[in-house]
């Protein structure tokens, strides 16, 4: 297992190098010249726009600028963005709220999703399994934007519950952003619950629990919830990929200052130092994570091991 | 329907002891999308201490849902258990509380079934499993479980049970794992065991090992053991009783002995037939003609009259005897045998 581990963590070398190249080669296709655009309607002096051009390598062609950013970032350096930020404080603001807000979504995606989808599956086809199949199909069919405003309508406004905005009241301002965040793939994990619920209900392990006279909760928990998870968990792990890359529209509508709209605003500004920082991070996290649900299989399935 | 079955005199049983387990006219219907399937007719039967009883069939006889319902293991629905009684140490199964039900599973019947690959869990150690059975039926702390789970291991001869109990299904040989499936079946002393097809899937030296192991428990618990099977040789070599299942319903039923050595009904007559015989060497098998029955249509009269070469209609039959029309009831032929054939006497030859 140890050397699996080492193994895959060297495989991430390549596919690092890879994407923040590609990533680089993008930002550097994009039209228009960032230094002039720094000045917005007043043209900065010609002086100024050239000392610049000249810092951030821009004269030089790609692959040279590649691997001068390369050389930066091997001694610890992710460069600054054309105000002379450093980067590393822009992902180090930036990066807690966006983990904060994922947190709260995956809490709400494994509590509701998997409770959902363990009651509709040990009755399939009775009224529970109803009542999600119906609001699961309702979730996935609204668009994350409409859902956002009718949560922040709703629960923020007219019963004013929680905060509409902002994250000035620490875990509690993330709660309805990450209710919103979540719903999309809740509704999935809901759905996946019960299929393999309903699946495994009829395994001849499930009859042999039942045969030997276990309690129904241990039947279902121990015996058949169990051996369900296994695609759960697979979705789950890839969705926390995915939301530690940030959401640029939950971010958006509630106006917290996450990596997705760091990204956004970067890209916008054509800060390649900064987009290729924070996507190569981003990158790294997602392969972790990916890494972690390999491993997870190998618990809650002795027959998978990895030699 | 006929209701005929369920006024059958008791087991013609060999089994020396008190009877432990009686079933008496059970009935299981199945609500599928194209119907209702009639799985069990009313079957009635009774098991003692210390005695074998062999249900032979087919597969769709009802030999395996009868054994589920008597669990109380059937998935309802679709199953449905339409009438008859489970009496089991004198308490009606099927009028208990599941909760009380619930705890004659495993201490007071037990099951193991034929694949244990896939009757076992695959995420948890043999040890575990085991041990559940002390867990959930005795309080017994997880460690304490362990233990007697290496007892038991040891008990049904796994070798090196100590080091093994921590071992998942898929890393035991086929004849080991059903070697577990027996230690947790057996872990409570169960007073009955319900043998499903427990050699099925076994490779016949090790089938051989397997009964073997199971005739010697039984010996030394006293337990009844209901071996479900359609192999008449394993029948032939453990059991006591026999009861031959076809259609949902007991068609024959006597000492094993008995039946084979003579049956009274022309299906297990057929079955006899069929099997291959070392001393005629070149002679092809009888199968039994035409098909198993279609459990959501089953023919008129006696169920068997379609494939049975003795069958007599109309003109030929006796006055209430006409096999097409009226249900043969399960009737006592000669002492200590039991058939459900109008001419079970010119089956039998007396």
């Amino acid at each position: 297992m140890g050397r699996y581990i080492a193994r895959r963590f060297l495989l991430t070398i390549p596919v690092l190098l890879g994407a923040s190249f590609l990533i680089f080669a993008l930002v550097y296709a994009l039209p228009g010249d960032p230094i002039r655009a720094l000045g917005g309607d007043r043209p900065l002096a010609p002086a100024v726009v050239a000392q610049l051009t000249d810092e951030f390598n821009l004269n030089d062609p790609l692959w040279l600028q590649y691997v001068k950013y390369l050389g930066d970032l091997l001694q610890g350096d992710f460069g600054t963005d054309f105000r002379g930020r450093e980067v590393i404080d822009t992902i180090s603001q930036r990066m807690p709220v966006t983990v904060q807000l994922a947190v709260v979504a995956i809490a709400f995606e494994i509590l509701i999703g998997i409770v959902a989808g363990v009651l509709a599956g040990i009755r399939k086809n009775g009224f529970f399994d109803n009542v999600v199949l119906v609001s699961t199909t309702l979730i996935v069919s609204i668009p994350i934007l409409v859902l956002a405003f009718i949560a922040q309508f709703t629960f923020g406004l007219q019963l004013g519950l929680f905060p509409i905005a902002g994250v000035n009241e620490g875990w509690y301002s993330f709660l309805l952003p990450g209710l919103v965040l979540a719903a999309g793939s809740l509704a999935y994990v809901a759905r996946l619950t019960r299929t393999s619920i309903a699946e495994n209900m009829r395994a001849d392990y499930v009859r042999t629990a039942r045969a030997k006279g276990l309690p129904r909760r241990d039947v279902i928990v121990r015996h058949t919830l169990r051996n369900s998870l296994i695609p759960v968990v697979t979705f789950i792990g890839a969705d926390i990929g995915t939301l530690m890359g940030g959401a640029i529209v939950t971010e958006t509508v509630f106006n917290l200052p996450g990596i997705g709209r760091a990204v956004f605003d970067a890209v916008r500004a054509q800060e390649g130092a900064v987009v290729v920082g924070i996507v190569t991070l981003l990158v790294f996290v997602f392969i972790f994570f990916n890494l972690v649900v390999d491993v997870l299989y190998a618990v809650l399935d002795p027959r998978i091991r990895y030699e | 329907m006929s209701t005929a079955s369920s006024s059958v005199p008791t087991s013609p049983a060999r089994g020396a002891g008190t009877p432990i387990l009686e079933v008496d006219d059970l009935r299981v219907q199945f609500r599928t999308g194209s119907g209702l399937v009639n799985a069990v007719n009313g079957v009635s039967y009774t098991v003692s201490e210390g005695e074998t009883l062999a249900i032979l069939g087919e597969s769709g006889s009802g030999k395996s849902v009868s054994a589920q319902a008597i669990m109380g293991i059937l998935d309802t629905p679709p199953a449905e258990i339409t009438s008859g009684r489970i009496v089991f140490e004198g308490r009606d199964l099927l009028t208990l509380p599941e909760e009380e039900q619930r705890k004659v599973r495993g201490p007071g019947i037990s099951m193991i079934f034929q694949d244990a690959l896939s009757a076992l869990n695959p995420v948890y150690s043999v040890g575990f499993q085991i041990g559940e059975m002390f867990r959930a039926h005795r309080g017994t702390s997880r460690k304490e479980a362990k233990q007697h789970a290496v007892e038991l291991m040891e008990r049904v001869r796994i070798p090196a049970a100590k080091e093994r109990v921590n071992d998942y299904p898929h890393q035991f040989s086929g004849g080991m794992r059903q070697r577990v499936m027996i230690a947790m079946a057996l872990a409570l002393d169960p007073r009955i065991l319900i043998a499903d097809e427990p050699t099925t899937a076994l490779d016949v030296t090790v089938q051989a090992q397997v009964m073997d192991l199971l005739k010697d428990l039984q010996r030394d618990t006293g337990m009844g053991l209901i071996l479900i099977t359609h192999d008449l040789g394993v029948v032939n070599e453990v059991a006591d009783n026999v009861a031959v299942m076809y259609a949902g319903r007991i068609v024959e039923r006597g000492t094993v002995d008995e039946v084979f050595g003579n049956p009274a009904h022309p299906y297990t007559d057929g079955l006899m037939r069929s099997i291959p015989q070392v001393e005629v060497k070149g002679g092809r098998l009888q199968p039994i003609g035409g098909q198993p029955p279609n459990l959501a249509a089953i023919p008129s009269g006696c169920p068997f009259h379609p494939r049975c070469p003795k069958r007599r209609t109309g003109a030929q039959a006796a006055p209430g005897r006409d096999c097409v029309a009226d249900v043969p009831p399960l009737r006592l032929v000669v002492p200590g045998r039991q058939a459900a054939c109008h001419y079970s006497e010119e089956v039998l030859g007396v």
